[in-house]
């Protein structure tokens, strides 16, 4: 379910920015100073976004029904597994992803702790789901503003949940950066385990270098 | 305890076929997506998308509420919306505008004041465009249900409603039960002033239950159909039903 959530939150985020592109009025920057648009018109002729809302839209409320159920089902999973247990964070978990940053930052240099999900991943893991949701219900104001009129007043108005499903999006693109990253600086153990599913732990005192 | 060796050979069985599988799994995938990027179209899209147009819009309207209504605001946050599209509305069609009703009883010639006589309705709603932007508007009309209540009452039980500027360039199909929606007006003013020729003058629809490309202005014909009338955005790869 981890694996079929790449090519679903890929269709998603294309398919949005198809639809985004008909009208792109988002912009980071404080006042009259942008310091970023969303986004470049170099952006979308690379990606050859302009004037596709249409098949955009298409594919996002198809899809959309997939990412849903995807998601829906991992967190069943997860509740009945009782997997829930290694993502969902703790009282120290906070504290400790603290340390996990300043230890990735090169900063501080005590070892990790040795579990499955250290307090950084379990908050990382566990956000990026309730994000999932998140865009689930923004996405379903946007989508019917009258029939679910209800969650559009709750999220702020029809605007505002627009602005947030962006965010969320936003957000998705960030975390796929930072969790590559953090992938391959983990090393091929850590990708087998991905795939696989089974971690490959050493009994004779050398630990891997997950 | 099993030997090195198996150990060994169990984790690079494991990695193997895991990796196959994954392998085999993005093949299909991209090879699904190919198919149906490849599919024939239908109106504009490919068939499988549109299927799943349909699909939703049958969801939508099982779901539907004609209580649930548009938020209205108060007058003063009105604006002034974009005219975000010309097409038919050809400036000569405006001097010898008549609204032509085709009821099922026969066929009918309005004037503005036929609408105009009906109960005068304000409301102030999010006209939303399918491109996303979305502007505050108070509109001045006849609910779309007295028209038909006081002009072709006969025509209720039929399923849809097809409008179309007077040129026929430009046409929109309803289900009967956004038609009937409170919110659906035969609108003649905008912000307080009549309709000017960009924004669909004399008379055009307005209904928030609908994304602006179903809000046709300067409407010429109104007719009642059983199956989905034409839309011309539906023909170029959008949604038929674009309902919220």
């Amino acid at each position: 379910m981890h694996w079929i959530n790449v090519p679903l939150l890929g269709v998603m985020l294309w398919s949005g920015l198809l639809i985004y592109w008909a009208d792109d009025i988002y912009r980071a920057g404080i006042g009259d100073f942008t310091l970023f648009r969303f986004f470049p018109d170099w952006f979308y002729k690379l990606l050859n976004v302009p004037f596709r809302l249409a098949e955009g839209m298409a594919w996002h409320f198809l899809f959309a029904w997939l990412f849903t159920l995807n998601g829906a089902l991992y967190v069943l999973y997860t509740a009945i597994s009782g997997e829930w247990r290694y993502l969902v964070p703790t009282r120290r978990s906070f504290r400790e992803a603290v340390q996990v940053m300043l230890h990735d930052l090169g900063i501080r240099k005590e070892p990790l702790p040795r579990r499955k999900f250290n307090g950084a991943q379990q908050i990382a893991y566990t956000g990026i789901v309730l994000a999932g949701a998140g865009s689930v219900v923004t996405g379903l104001a946007v989508y019917k503003p009258v029939q679910f009129g209800w969650l559009a007043t709750l999220l702020g108005g029809y605007q505002p949940a627009r602005l947030e499903h962006f965010a969320l999006a936003i957000g998705y693109v960030l975390f796929f950066g930072i969790h590559i990253t953090q992938v391959i600086r983990a090393g091929w153990n850590n990708l087998r385990a991905m795939v696989t599913g089974y971690e490959v732990v050493s009994t004779t005192g050398d630990a891997p270098n997950a | 305890m099993r030997e090195p060796k198996g150990v060994e050979r169990e984790i690079a069985r494991k990695t193997r076929r895991a990796f196959l599988v994954g392998g085999i799994a993005a093949v299909a995938g991209g090879g699904g997506v190919e198919w149906l990027k490849s599919r024939p179209a239908e109106d504009g899209v490919a068939w499988p998308f549109r299927e799943a147009l349909r699909a939703n819009e049958s969801v939508a309207r099982a779901y539907f509420e004609p209580a649930r209504l548009s938020r209205e605001y108060p007058v003063k946050q009105a604006e002034q919306p974009k005219a975000n599209g010309d097409i038919g509305l050809d400036d000569d069609t405006i001097a010898n505008w008549k609204l032509v009703l085709e009821a099922p009883r026969g066929r009918q010639e309005l004037r503005l004041d036929a609408v105009q006589a009906l109960p005068r309705v304000e409301l102030t709603t999010e006209l939303r465009c399918i491109e996303g932007w979305s502007t505050v508007v108070h509109w001045t009309g006849a609910r779309f249900a007295d028209f038909l209540a006081r002009y072709a009452p006969e025509a209720r039980p039929a399923g849809y409603v097809g409008l179309e500027t007077p040129d026929g360039a430009y046409y929109v199909g309803l289900e009967m039960a956004s038609a009937l929606h409170p919110q659906t007006l035969l609108a003649y003013a905008m912000n307080g002033e009549p309709l000017t020729a960009d924004h669909g003058a004399p008379l055009r629809l307005v209904t928030p239950v609908k994304y602006g490309i179903k809000n046709i202005k300067r409407i010429g014909r109104i007719r009642f159909t059983d199956n989905r009338p034409a839309d011309y955005w539906a023909e170029r790869g959008y949604d038929w039903y674009a309902g919220l």
